[in-house]
């Protein structure tokens, strides 16, 4: 009932402030639902992404995905430890809530809980500490140059609402306590959701008392789950919804020439590559026995110049794909141009694989998820391919990432010789990546968590300290472009390519598209 | 015949007990439910806290008596995905699945029995041999592209009708939803419907056609002739009539199968249903409505074996005289 007479209110409002508006309803569907409307229960791409448009960070990033002023409207760091943010006033949460500072800390008390997938986010901060209603400071364990990175998808939450509807804590699985902010949401954001049907659709309005000023026209946003792929096209096609994302690649074609809908294509930030086993003494599932080929230098340079990156990019992912010479996506380091990928050389791997002590090559296994990057097994078999024409015959695994995941990660047995992954950096930075994917494995000190070449630099490992506290950007950056030098010159792992994103709309639909995957109703406008 | 339901239904227990046993068993192959729950970057000390919270490292035993002990008490526990106790996810979604297997069986069935009928009495017209042909289509072509040629023929390329979802749902006194009251929502089901009957359609109609000509070469039937009755009255009143005990069997099994295999149209139609949530607990290693799901079916299963074992008396007369006879 208060939802319907909310929903009357903003309609009048609307009509009453556009001097009669038509009404614009936007309708799309992505491939899944949002997991659900907690915002800091899931860990999902896509599920913050939407509530993106309903709930608001300190920061918020443009559509460029650079930093600009979301409930804070500056930050600085006042003490190597103590960050202190300036909150945004007269903001006020759907229900009509003032957003001050305890809402900064229930937000943070909320997520810091076993129960919140997003505890990442707050990880390392010792206390939030309140200096006046529109004043917080955030004590950390270490100083933190990045502190806020992550914190455009680190959502706000009304300190009452939760409260007085038991919302306190998102669910709870082992106890089975299910949380009110699953279903429902009081947000400070752009959109408020009207109705809401799991996997079905859910319908927002615009929020008539947003503190930013509109850019889009909408009245009313649709979303609708379309999990087929041929399904989902077919939806665009046929001018039952106005956009659909993920555009399949071998559809983009279709929806280009058809008739008012196009796709819209852009650069994404996930980078694919290869690791390859560089810590066994002796390769698992290969003839050589006694020895690791992997370990040697000239092995993996082999195996790098027998990659035709062009034909991958150009027969697999029909020209949607960035060649890669780094680790990161080059929209996310300013000096990534100063690197280049081996060539493509097919005599010159056979001639490294001789000079190893391989002349005829070795065999062993690929693994491979098949459905969970663009393309992915359709590439391994590529990989397989053009590594066989040099000498390394390998067989292909290719499994669903459920089970692929499970039996490549450490607890799994770590079972693999060399294989396929992608990365994209949480914080659209290169220290995630370094310490991620780069640094010597560590369990315990969080390093190294899904470095799966098992690859070890003490050099790589010092930089990486020295970046996470640098907060001069040139020195930062010099020192990133060092530790990239060296495991690129060691190929600590083989990077492919940044894959990229496919958005169908119709053509009277305006839209911006983030390099994130994050779509935000702000930037819609239907014509 | 209580004794006989009371009996059958004990057996279901057993049959579910030993689907959530095979499930369970099963289940260890199809990958870390963990990894499907958290960040990429969470540290494998909070991994390692919520598996044990969650008592995924007890042995397949304790986990599998635990299951049963909840089970007993209709409490399925929480969805690993949606974060939702399970029940509510399958009840929320039961009518959608419910709808589209009646209304396919239901077209199956109407459009199978004349089809059949038609097939059987004049075999030898090319418009049966072209029937027959046509049936054989709705047969070997998968589900899968069946609806997709649909959705680019009527929805894409025609216009006609909706290419996903369920249209506008009413909901009825008691939570049921339906979409068979609003012009979208029988609009929408057209398509899935079709889509799913359509393997069921085609074996009915076999299957009638085939008890047809049995039952014609009888001689009862070319008694019914000499005596001068109407061809439909034979047709009909004797041949047909005699016909329907395998065909009730088959059809009672295909609706079974309507709707636990709903899955495929379900995801290709964007429909609301069980099959749809199951599918993507699958692909999410989402173990406690994996294993509701099919614990629920075999039930499923098991009633409808018991509905038409109950039909069998009431369309067999012989078996209601041996039962109360007590033998010849």
């Amino acid at each position: 009932m208060r939802k319907a007479f909310t929903a009357l209110a903003v309609a009048a409002a609307v009509a009453a402030s556009g001097g009669m508006a038509e009404a614009k309803t936007f309708k799309w569907g992505f491939q899944t639902d949002t997991s659900s409307l907690d915002p800091h229960a899931h860990n999902v791409t896509f599920t913050l992404g939407f509530l993106g448009n309903v709930y608001e960070g300190l920061v918020r990033r443009d559509a460029d995905l650079q930093f600009e002023p979301g409930l804070a409207v500056k930050w600085e760091n006042l003490e190597p430890t103590r960050w202190r943010f300036y909150l945004r006033q007269g903001v006020k949460f759907h229900n009509g809530n003032d957003f001050n500072a305890d809402d900064v800390i229930f937000s943070f008390e909320r997520t810091n809980n076993e129960d919140a997938n997003l505890r990442g986010r707050v990880v390392g901060i010792t206390e939030v500490v309140k200096v006046d209603d529109h004043t917080v400071d955030f004590i950390t364990e270490k100083p933190n140059p990045i502190i806020y990175y992550e914190w455009d998808t680190w959502f706000m939450m009304d300190k009452e609402w939760s409260e007085s509807n038991g919302a306190t804590t998102p669910t709870n699985l082992s106890k089975g306590v299910e949380s009110f902010a699953a279903h429902n949401a009081n947000g400070t954001g752009a959109f408020m959701i009207k109705e809401r049907q799991t996997d079905v659709k859910t319908v927002l309005v615009p929020n008539p008392n947003w503190w930013d000023k509109p850019q889009h026209n909408l009245t009313e946003v649709i979303m609708t789950p379309i999990g087929q792929d041929a399904t989902r096209v077919a939806a665009l096609l046929s001018g039952e919804v106005d956009m659909v994302y993920p555009v399949p690649v071998q559809d983009i074609d279709r929806v280009n020439k058809n008739d008012g809908t196009s796709v819209m294509v852009g650069p994404e930030l996930r980078t694919i590559f290869l690791y390859m086993d560089l810590f066994r003494d002796e390769l698992l599932y290969s003839n050589v026995k006694g020895k690791n080929p992997f370990k040697d230098l000239k092995v993996r340079q082999a195996m790098y110049h027998a990659i035709d990156i062009e034909a991958i990019k150009k027969k697999i992912m029909r020209g949607l794909a960035d060649p890669s010479a780094i680790m990161i996506s080059p929209k996310l380091f300013d000096r990534s141009e100063n690197f280049t990928r081996l060539p493509y050389d097919r005599d010159k791997a056979k001639a490294l694989l001789a000079e190893a002590g391989y002349p005829d090559g070795f065999e062993t296994r690929m693994d491979c998820p098949n459905d969970r990057y663009v393309n992915d097994e359709q590439i391994c078999q590529a990989i397989v391919s053009m590594l066989a024409k040099v000498g390394i015959k390998s067989t292909l695994v290719a499994e669903p990432k459920a089970k692929y995941f499970a039996r490549i990660a450490p607890k799994g047995g770590s079972d693999y010789a060399f294989g396929l992954l992608g990365w994209t950096p949480g914080s659209f930075d290169s220290h995630n990546v370094l310490i991620s994917l780069l640094n010597t494995p560590d369990q315990k000190a969080g390093r190294g968590l899904y470095n799966y070449s098992g690859y070890s630099n003490a050099r790589v490992d010092e930089l990486t300290d020295l970046i996470g506290s640098e907060t001069d950007k040139e020195k930062r950056d010099a020192m990133i472009e060092e530790a990239f030098k060296i495991t690129t010159d060691e190929v600590a792992t083989i990077p492919l390519h940044q894959q990229a994103l496919a958005w169908g709309k119709r053509d009277n639909i305006e839209l911006k598209q983030r390099a994130d995957n994050q779509f935000r109703f702000y930037y819609v406008n239907v014509k | 015949m209580a004794a006989f339901i009371l009996r059958r239904l004990a057996q279901s227990i057993l049959v579910m007990l030993v689907v959530s046993l095979v499930a369970f068993y099963m289940f260890q192959f199809l990958g870390d439910p963990i990894n499907q729950m958290v960040g990429i970057d969470t540290p494998l000390a909070e991994r390692e806290a919520l598996r044990e919270r969650l008592g995924l490292n007890d042995p397949m035993i304790i986990r599998f008596g635990k299951f049963v002990l909840n089970a007993a008490q209709l409490d399925f526990g929480l969805s690993y995905q949606h974060k939702q106790p399970v029940v509510d996810l399958l009840m929320e979604r039961m009518p959608a699945t419910i709808e589209l297997s009646f209304v396919s069986a239901i077209i199956a069935f109407f459009l199978a029995l004349p089809a059949g009928v038609y097939t059987g009495l004049y075999r030898n017209r090319w418009s049966s041999k072209a029937l027959l042909t046509l049936s054989l289509v709705g047969i070997s072509i998968p589900t899968f592209l069946i609806g997709i040629l649909f959705i680019y023929l009527f929805a894409v390329i025609l216009g006609w009708l909706p290419s996903f979802g369920r249209g506008e749902v009413i909901t009825l006194p008691g939570g049921w939803t339906t979409g068979l009251l609003t012009v979208s929502g029988l609009k929408a089901i057209i398509l899935p419907a079709t889509t799913l009957g359509l393997f069921t359609l085609t074996l009915i109609m076999r299957l009638i056609r085939a008890e047809m000509l049995e039952v014609l070469r009888t001689d009862y039937i070319k008694f019914a002739r000499a005596r001068g009755l109407t061809n439909r009255a034979v047709n009909f009143g004797h041949a047909l009539k005699n016909t329907l005990v395998p065909v009730i069997t088959v059809t009672g099994l295909l609706l079974g199968n309507l709707i636990a295999f709903a899955i495929i149209t379900e995801s290709v139609f964007q429909w609301p249903g069980m099959g749809r949530l199951f599918l993507q607990a699958i692909q999410e290693v989402d173990l406690p409505v994996m294993s509701a799901y099919l614990v629920m079916i075999s039930f499923l299963f098991v009633v409808i074996n018991l509905i038409v074992d109950i039909l069998y008396y009431v369309v067999d007369p012989r078996l209601r005289v041996e039962k109360s006879g007590g033998g010849h």
